[in-house]
């Protein structure tokens, strides 16, 4: 009965909880690492890129209910999410015309396109405080809960209770579906293809004709409803916060480069990686352990390797461990 | 145009600008704004020392400068009473573990033969190594915090002169500058960027959280300052005389000659630090870097070793984004860990730097100064705009608010764009490199 | 005389605006033949092939297909009229399946391919066995039979090898050699570039000896086989 109560709990406070956020964080790694295997530069406007996403999908969403449209038991985002997903698209076809597409055809060092994404963080951060303004924002609607702690406590008659909030399977499903999509067109589509060939060799992709400019719009196509995926699955399971998202750009590049900066299946992976390491390194370990060992061994203190304050710390030191024994990454990305 | 006509005309303007900007919102502003553009420029003196000599792309310098402010507070401000007894000793002792823990790891790594013994001891130490550090470390850290927790709860500083500070500021970011160059340096140029702005969230988040540090978020205040305090001037009847004699307030006249004081010594450090970079630029030394920058394969394939001098720059730029840091916090007179912004504090300096002229130390001083005012004046000029906009609508409209409330946030685009214009048609820099 | 299928018409030029490499350099193919340019090192031989797909800048002379000239057509647009290049080094798609690396070889194409396919099989039935495996996973003599393929899915009217035996042993060349006589035999005009001029020059039914970037020696590959001067400069001996 223990065991059974140790691993409810541990359900309850890392597996859920950690693979909700590895998927998050798989979504915007795929974005970052799409940009870096097709144009060749790490965006640092990419969580600036999410929340403008999410804070369009937040208008939306709020236009929705005041028409008195909701999504039943769901959170009427999701109906909002292909108006967030447009407005991006959009957005960064627009940033890639005004500002990228110079220097590609002048075929600059990759780190100036860098700054220069730089130069674009600043301004869609500006655009996001412009329309959403610096607030906390809950936007979730919708049944609050799948599974109530009560609810299992009841049905199991466990001591334990465990929660699943609606968000956490919306965010895994959603995610999932995101990821069958992507990966149905990078690797059974022609223009998924080309990307493909696009990404692992530029010039013999270009001898074999295939059109650079649409392979770049393509990506941003995607990238864009990637990011903003990601930032809606994260804003509905946490909170909208223009500074969180920025700060999201940590643990997302940690994640693109364990998983090998170029591979999507990497980034995926290094999602998990990153998430399942800050939960569990910055979870509280003495209910679990109080389960699991005898009586007179069980912890008095928190048994919590670190303060959840530190959560960057984690996806930092995973990132420099997997940098100075494994530089391409989990999965073999193209960057040495 | 030329160089020689050139430089003196754009720091001509500057100063007309600052000129301006004190005739018409008052001398103190001015001064404000000056100070902490000088602060501004020596961070930007430091980045273009990494990025304009060497490449290096650094976006932590957050993290340096916030480790210069605590290096203000660690050496000027009084020892707290009685917390080294309660536990200062257990913190420091359980640090020197946690650093030989890991050098004891690291030792494993490069000493023993690789294969999965190498792994576990390195992993049995690293284990080990951490509770043990915990077991030490967390009694001392709730003792001292225990302490008085509304004025102190922190170890307090050394008691010395604040100029001091500085530095050691510098002496403190070199440090953190140094482990991370050794970790991250001669992996690709994304990759640093990377871990140094991991790096310098992990320092606010350290300073933020560590109470016994830096009282985190209750913020550390009355930090000694070099130069009298206005109220000490104001009552002081000499001061008072030469001030009705110049025909000015006692009270404006304080605030003036305490920030022109600031202000002096802040433009010597500027100016020494300047003089040094030129020479440095100018060495032979300075010559190499930027042959390693321009060619690293050939730099390399001459016998340059071309990591170890990378790492030498590395540690010198962010030692001084250390010293503007420790003369901020200095100017401040606190430490604010929750006030450190990546935007204002690592990427507008960047914006300084691409502005004023990359690999130009006169333009990245021009580009600290002219930025910081147009980043101190963007907000009352975008409120004027909004409001010249508005006017046609409605007193009190929920778009006049909107437009007015939006205001606020003219900083960040008008930077960003500033940054995207400059890149795109004069990407040297109003001060190009020569 | 008639006009060769392809050719090079004393092209003069080089890199950008870097100095000229070619000089009035004449490269020709025949339909049904192979043509091979051989030639001491830095004799501008892939320089000259690179010329004639349009990869660098032909400041005089004039590159002709079939009778059009399309000197100033892009690479990209070349393949389009029907020019199959095969470049020396990165000319597969190492992290794609062998069978994608042909799909993507056809990617001009809008009809149907799979009969190309299915011939490109033949010509190299490794490739069929390993048609799932990546490309990056197989034997250097294996990759540049992938790279031969792909060229071969537009249904070029020539083909163009940048020395596709660079790097490989022995015997694989030997292997590469046998296969790329056999894609000649099926009718398509090869002009290939090779540094093992000995074996090229048996199988060339025309050659060219490049020095510096001028003709040196052109001729049926027995001819020069049999020029003593060619055997003295090149051959040794």
């Amino acid at each position: 009965m223990d065991v059974i109560n140790a691993l409810v709990v541990l359900a309850n406070f890392v597996i859920v909880p950690g693979l909700a956020y590895g998927a998050q964080l798989a979504l915007g790694a795929l974005g970052v690492t799409l940009i870096y295997g097709i144009l060749r530069f790490s965006n640092f406007a990419h969580g600036d890129t999410m929340a403008f996403g999410t804070a369009i999908t937040i208008i939306g969403t709020n236009a929705l209910i005041a028409a008195g449209i909701t999504f039943g038991p769901l959170p009427t985002a999701l109906i909002a999410l292909p108006l967030g997903i447009a407005a991006t698209c959009l957005l960064v076809l627009g940033t890639d015309w005004a500002v990228y597409k110079f220097y590609r055809t002048k075929k600059a060092a990759p780190v100036i396109l860098v700054i220069v994404s730089m130069g674009v963080m600043f301004i869609m951060n500006g655009i996001v405080r412009f329309i959403i303004g610096v607030g906390d924002i809950n936007f979730a609607d919708g049944e609050r809960f799948v599974v109530t702690a009560r609810g299992f406590r009841d049905a199991t008659g466990l001591a334990e209770g465990l929660a699943i909030r609606t968000t956490q399977v919306i965010t895994v499903i959603v995610a999932l579906i995101a990821m069958a999509l992507l990966f149905w067109f990078l690797n059974k589509t022609r223009t998924g293809k080309s990307m493909r060939a696009f990404s692992d060799n530029e010039d013999l992709a270009l001898l074999s004709g295939i059109n650079p400019d649409w392979v770049v719009k393509v990506t941003w196509m995607i990238v864009a409803a990637l990011a903003t995926t990601a930032g809606v699955l994260y804003g509905l399971d946490k909170s909208f916060k223009a500074f969180t998202y920025f700060q999201l750009l940590l643990p997302i590049f940690a994640a693109a480069i364990v998983g090998g900066l170029g591979s999507p299946l990497g980034a995926i992976a290094g999602g998990f990686v990153i998430a399942f390491s800050e939960v569990t390194v910055t979870y509280a370990w003495k209910r679990v352990l109080g389960y699991v060992l005898p009586e007179n061994l069980a912890p008095e203190a928190l048994v919590q390797l670190m303060s959840t304050d530190y959560k960057f710390a984690v996806s930092f030191a995973i990132l420099i461990i997997v940098l100075l024994f494994k530089p391409t990454g989990l999965f073999k990305g193209k960057s040495v | 145009m030329n160089p020689a006509i050139r430089t003196p005309l754009l720091f001509g303007f500057v100063a007309v600008l600052m000129i301006g900007t004190g005739i018409v919102q008052g001398w103190n502003s001015a001064l404000l704004i000056l100070n902490m553009g000088l602060i501004s420029a020596i961070m930007a003196l430091g980045v273009n020392l990494q990025w304009g000599f060497a490449g290096l792309f650094n976006i932590g310098v957050m993290g340096f400068v916030a480790l210069g402010g605590l290096a203000a507070v660690l050496i000027s401000t009084p020892p707290t009473p009685g917390a080294w007894a309660a536990g200062g000793w257990n913190i420091v002792i359980g640090l020197l573990l946690g650093g030989a823990t890991v050098i004891a790891a690291i030792l494993a790594q490069s000493r023993m033969a690789p294969g999965r013994i190498r792994t576990l001891t390195t992993l049995a130490i690293l284990i080990a190594g951490f509770f043990i550090y915990r077991a030490v470390f967390d009694p001392g850290v709730a003792a001292v915090e225990a302490i008085n927790p509304s004025v102190s709860g922190n170890i307090g500083g050394l008691n010395l002169p604040v100029l001091l500070s500085w530095p050691v500021g510098g002496l403190l970011a070199a440090g953190a500058a140094w482990i991370i160059g050794k970790t991250a340096l001669g992996l690709r140029s994304d990759y640093l960027a990377i871990a140094t702005l991991g790096i310098a969230e992990i320092i606010i988040a350290v300073l933020k959280n560590e109470d016994w540090l830096s009282r985190g978020v209750k913020n550390v205040i009355g930090i000694d300052r070099p130069v009298p305090f206005e109220i000490e001037l104001q009552q002081d009847p000499t001061f008072i005389a030469r001030a009705v004699g110049l025909g000015l307030d006692p009270v404006t006249a304080s605030g003036i000659y305490t920030k022109l004081a600031y202000s002096a010594l802040f433009a010597v450090v500027l100016l020494i630090l300047l003089w040094m970079a030129q020479m440095a630029l100018k060495s032979p030394w300075g010559r190499m870097m930027r042959a390693i920058r321009d060619n690293e394969t050939a730099a390399r394939a001459m016998g340059k070793d071309v990591t170890a001098r990378h790492l030498q720059i590395f540690i010198l730029g962010s030692a001084i984004c250390g010293v503007a840091g420790a003369m901020m916090t200095t100017l401040d007179g606190q430490l604010t860990p929750g006030s450190y912004q990546p935007l204002r504090f690592t990427f507008l300096v960047w914006v300084m730097v691409i502005v004023g002229g990359s690999g130009n130390n006169f333009g990245a001083v021009l580009g600290g100064i002219l930025i910081w005012w147009l980043w101190v004046q963007v907000e009352p000029m975008g409120l004027a705009l909004m409001q010249i906009l508005s006017s046609g609508l409605a007193d009190g409209s929920a778009l006049q608010t909107r437009m007015i409330d939006a205001a606020a946030h003219m900083r960040l685009l008008t930077m960003g764009l500033l940054m995207l214009i400059v890149l795109r048609f004069s990407p040297r820099g109003l001060i190009p490199e020569r | 005389m008639t006009e060769p299928f392809l050719i090079g018409d004393t092209m003069t030029g080089g890199y950008g605006k870097g100095p000229d490499i070619l000089h009035g350099c004449t490269i020709a193919v025949e339909k049904g033949e192979i043509a091979v340019i051989v030639g001491p090192n830095g004799a501008g031989k892939s320089t000259a092939m690179k010329a004639v797909f349009g990869m660098l800048n032909v400041n005089s002379g004039a590159v002709r297909l079939d009778g059009e000239d399309i000197t100033h057509l892009t690479p990209q647009e070349r393949v389009v009229k029907g020019m199959g290049f095969v470049p020396q080094t990165s000319n597969i798609f190492t992290s794609m399946t062998v069978e994608e690396n042909l799909e993507m070889g056809a990617f001009i194409r809008r009809d149907d391919f799979s009969d190309t396919m299915a011939q490109v099989y033949d010509l190299f039935p490794i490739l069929k066995e390993k048609r799932h495996q990546a490309a990056g996973e197989l034997s250097g003599g294996q990759r540049q039979q992938v790279a031969v393929g792909r060229a071969l899915m537009t249904k070029p009217k020539v083909l163009m090898l940048d020395e596709p035996t660079a790097g490989v042993s022995p015997i694989v060349m030997d292997e590469l050699f046998d296969r790329i006589i056999e894609v000649a035999r099926t009718g398509i005009p090869i002009l290939m570039v090779e540094q093992n001029a000995r074996q090229a020059l048996e199988i060339a039914d025309k050659a060219y000896v490049l020095v510096q970037g001028r003709n040196a020696h052109t001729g049926t590959g027995k001819q020069l086989l049999a020029d003593p001067e060619v055997r003295r400069s090149f051959l040794g001996g």
